[in-house]
């Protein structure tokens, strides 16, 4: 599993990414905390997560 | 045989169903709901044969459903046990006809009629939103002042959703709450969920250990399971003090993240087994 690097569009953090990460997952920055979605793998690109919604979850 | 995986988020479940697939060898597609567009009637060749619905969203993942069942395809779970497991009103009303025990529960429509479903129900009382989950806005109400408070707070959401008052009785249980996945009509592994707060959700911190599966749980949530339809379910139960076991609700779109660190069932596993070989029937 080799490690990648992208940065948070929030605060520029760099902010480490699992080689099998896959596209939508959630992770959070570890520079400022913001949820981050992983929008790309190849590079590793994210985007602030969506907001949860208020029907969302079981 | 192909299977179209909708998400909205790529979470530790869904990460372990697309594994268990993989181990199988079975082509799928990972479907991001933010990309679904429909054509209704449209004629064409399926892309995949079969449907594992994982979005997040009650609203949404019920019109996927309908859609893709409207062009033919089986989705798992089907739409009428994701419209009843959806609904806390509606779960209510599959187990009470099924003659399942639950907590004493009240219904009123209005605001208006919101003190006297509470009243009726007594102090302490636990008012939930008949659509909503991870345990937000979960109210325990324990007098009349606060019952007035919540419902002048309930109407100035708006939404008429929150108009809505489902009212149960408080289960003073032992710190615990009991899950139950109930898999195609087979209970397969049961944890307890334990928090020092009265609501035993993981979303709120609430942690997971093996919880035996005696033959009365396991036929309990078997029945509750079947009462909203069937297919894969995780059916929730409370202990009264006097061990009778209660259910509150069933979930349609099951999280095991907690189950998964507990146990050694390979939930992933089963659902995709579920999801590849199962027959539903017309509801």
């Amino acid at each position: 599993m080799t490690a990648t690097l992208s940065t948070c569009p929030d605060c520029t953090e760099v902010v480490p990414a699992a080689g099998d990460v896959r596209v939508a997952s959630i992770t959070v920055c570890p520079g400022c905390q913001a949820e981050l979605e992983v929008i790309s793998v190849d590079p590793v690109e994210y985007a602030l997560a969506p907001d949860i919604e208020e029907d969302f979850g079981e | 045989m192909s299977l179209a995986v909708l998400t909205t988020r790529t979470r530790l479940e869904e990460r372990l169903i697309f594994a268990a697939l993989e181990r199988r060898g079975v082509p799928y597609v990972q479907v991001d709901d933010r990309t679904l567009v429909h054509h209704l009637g449209a004629r064409g060749v399926p892309r995949y044969h079969r449907v594992l619905n994982r979005i997040m969203s009650h609203t949404r993942g019920l019109y996927a459903t309908r859609l893709f069942e409207a062009a033919g395809l089986q989705v798992f779970n089907p739409s009428h046990v994701v419209e009843t497991c959806g609904d806390k009103i509606l779960t209510s009303l599959a187990l009470t006809r099924a003659g399942i025990p639950t907590p004493r529960t009240v219904v009123a429509i209005t605001p208006d009629a919101a003190i006297e479903a509470i009243e009726q129900v007594g102090y302490p009382a636990v008012i939930k939103p008949a659509v909503g989950s991870w345990g937000r806005l979960l109210s325990k109400v324990n007098d009349r002042d606060a019952a007035e408070t919540l419902i002048e707070h309930k109407q100035s959401l708006r939404s008429p959703v929150h108009n809505v008052f489902y009212v149960q009785e408080y289960v003073d249980k032992p710190g615990r709450d009991l899950r139950v996945i109930v898999i195609g009509g087979e209970p397969v592994a049961a944890v307890y969920r334990r928090s020092d707060h009265w609501i035993t959700n993981t979303a709120r911190g609430a942690t997971t250990s093996v919880c035996p599966l005696t033959p009365e749980l396991a036929a309990l949530a078997v029945r509750a399971a079947t009462a909203v339809g069937g297919g894969m379910l995780a059916v929730d139960l409370l202990e009264r003090a006097t061990g009778e076991l209660l259910v509150t609700e069933v979930n349609h779109t099951m999280e095991f993240h907690g189950l998964a660190a507990a146990t050694d069932v390979d939930v992933a596993d089963l659902i995709v087994t579920h999801a590849l070989t199962a027959v539903e029937r017309a509801a």
